[in-house]
């Protein structure tokens, strides 16, 4: 008998209808879970005191409503901590922003709060979202549950590895180069990337604002497309959420076309490489077709990453000034603190970590006068001939499939080059540079010194037809 | 290849500082990751290619419907670290010598 807290989304909903347990006891479950696994794991910054009016709200709900309550009211989810909840500190992260507390909510967390779902706490991340690993978290790294000498990947792992080990129902996160789907891949869970603009992105901490899209970690594809039903839509306070049939509307195929490009996957380990062509074969079993296709210029596509991410990312972090809110640190006149600018640059060099500041000197860098020609505007127009080849690629095939990452979750400091870091996001950043809805499902194991590991199948489709990925990926998992 | 010198420019540009005993490690690191990046060289583009702009963009929204005078005030002043009533208190902006 599964505990309530080990039950996917779905499945405690029809027991909650049906009076099997309370919501009041699968919140318990929830936080009991969390805080006997959180000291070893450190998924989450804040585990929340239950808020008991919140608790017996939902509970009347169910009670009232029955099937017609929404299905994530008295659900406990795991939130990502730079998405604003009012009242509650918002670091994402980094010491900059410790003492943050979110003086209003989300469009998000409104509407979830609308739908009467609970939140366990906020879950840790990379700072401002800058890793795969949790380890530029200011807060410690977190470990992944299947495998504690390994990273859970990251950004988003605290809300990846709280929803593997059963800490919360659901997560949200947010995915501006992969932090949802490669997580998901290296803890066994389902990871989702809406289309750009799907969901709002009002009151989430903003890290690169082409490519930034708030994103959903689950156990089931089901759920997953629960928590993401739960808060798409167009928002008055994010003038880049989507507007109604922006895209021409696709159509979900019965039989898929899953278009593969072999010629990406040179660098894919051999037993993760097996596991992928096994789910193909299962997908053709199921009397799917599995489709050759050519993307010439993805091989360009983390170069491209890296110089727009860091270009925008300068910006967006711009803001933290020490100022307004968060970390004010203040350089005394006597040791030559005399203008504003010491003190900004005081505040910004005690509380960004490393990671935000390379990147905020190679996003300078790609901006300045001289130099944004062949960075910036190049990286952007090659974005235009990356949704071009896509698109082209979708007159084949219906999705385009590869593994999620190329290799199982790592072991903590074996990506201390940043380099090697940024190639953790090779197959999952396209996906953000062009815009188009992904998933990661889990496709199996492989084993890594006599531990089981689990790897994960990625699905691209085209704009806004989020559709086809759920039902592509029901298929496999 | 980059200097320490430009790396600790970039850094005074972008209103950061590293310390120096970090400067040769994120100097050579910049330059590691400036050489990954520029791969882009490579890449050839067709002519005509850099006007065309995404159906969806980030952009911001008009500058309309502002909430009540006073509405936000109360909440955004607790979070000053230094103030006056409801001002901001902050050091002067240039110096005169």
């Amino acid at each position: 008998m599964k505990k309530p807290n080990e039950m996917t989304i779905v499945e405690a909903a029809k027991k909650l209808r049906a009076k099997e347990f309370s919501v009041r006891e699968l919140w318990d479950a929830c936080a009991a879970a969390a805080h006997a696994q959180n000291p070893e794991l450190n998924a989450f910054l804040e585990i929340f005191d239950a808020e008991q009016a919140d608790i017996e709200a939902a509970q009347r709900r169910i009670d009232r409503e029955g099937d017609t309550a929404p299905p994530l009211c008295g659900i406990p989810l795991a939130i990502k901590d730079n998405i604003l909840i009012e009242g509650k500190v918002a670091s994402a992260a980094s010491k900059i922003l410790e003492n943050y507390r979110a003086p209003y909510s989300a469009t998000v967390i409104e509407k979830l709060k609308a739908q009467n779902a609970l939140f366990v706490g906020r879950t840790n991340m990379d700072e401002f979202g800058m890793g795969a690993s949790t380890e530029n978290s200011a807060f410690g790294p977190t470990k992944n549950p299947r495998d504690t000498s390994r990273v859970p990947g990251g950004s988003s792992g605290g809300s990846a590895a709280s929803v593997a080990a059963h800490l919360a129902l659901g997560g949200y996160g947010t995915d501006t180069g992969g932090s949802c789907r490669q997580p998901s891949a290296y803890c066994g869970v389902v990871g989702f990337k809406p289309t750009y603009g799907a969901v709002s992105r009002y009151g989430i901490i903003a890290l690169g604002s082409s490519l930034d899209q708030v994103g959903e970690l689950a156990n089931s594809v089901a759920d997953a497309r629960i928590l993401f039903d739960a808060i798409q839509g167009h928002d008055p306070l994010d003038a880049t959420t989507l507007p109604d049939k922006l895209y021409e509307v696709s159509q979900t195929p019965k039989r898929f076309r899953v278009g593969v490009p072999q010629h990406l996957l040179e660098g894919v380990e051999p037993d993760v490489r097996a596991a992928f062509d096994t789910t193909l074969n299962r997908l053709r079993d199921a009397g799917h077709e599995v489709v050759d296709i050519t993307l010439p210029t993805s091989k360009y596509a983390l170069p491209v990453y890296y110089i727009v991410l860091p270009a925008e990312a300068s910006t967006n972090l711009a803001r933290y000034d020490g100022m307004r809110y968060g970390l004010a640190k203040r350089l005394p006149a006597q040791a030559g603190g005399k203008t504003l600018l010491d003190d900004y640059v005081e505040t910004r060099a005690a509380g960004f970590g490393d990671e935000p500041k390379r990147r905020i000197l190679i996003g300078t860098f790609v901006l300045s006068a001289g130099y944004v020609d062949a960075y910036y505007r190049k990286a952007e127009a090659a974005r235009v001939l990356l949704r071009r080849e896509y698109d082209e690629a979708f007159k084949k095939a219906d999705v385009i499939a590869f593994p999620t990452t190329p290799s199982p979750a790592f072991k903590f400091g074996a990506k201390s080059d940043p380099v090697a870091m940024y190639l953790e996001d090779v197959f999952t950043v396209t996906a953000n540079l062009t815009g188009m809805p992904a998933i990661s499902v889990p496709m199996g194991e492989v084993e890594r010194e006599g531990k089981k590991l689990p790897v994960g199948i990625h699905f691209t489709a085209p704009h806004q037809a989020e559709e086809r990925l759920f039902r592509i990926a029901s298929a496999v998992y | 290849m980059a200097t320490r010198e430009e790396v600790k420019k970039l850094a005074a540009l972008a209103r950061i500082s590293v310390p120096e005993g970090q400067l040769e490690k994120f100097t050579k690191e910049f330059d590691a990751i400036l050489a990954y990046v520029s791969q882009l060289e490579e890449l050839k583009l067709p002519k005509g290619l850099k006007e065309e702009k995404p159906m969806l963009r980030n952009v911001f929204r008009a500058d309309e419907n502002p909430t009540a005078p006073g509405a936000w005030t109360k909440k955004l002043v607790d979070a000053f670290p230094e103030k006056e009533n409801d001002y901001l208190v902050v050091k002067q902006i240039i110096t005169h010598e």
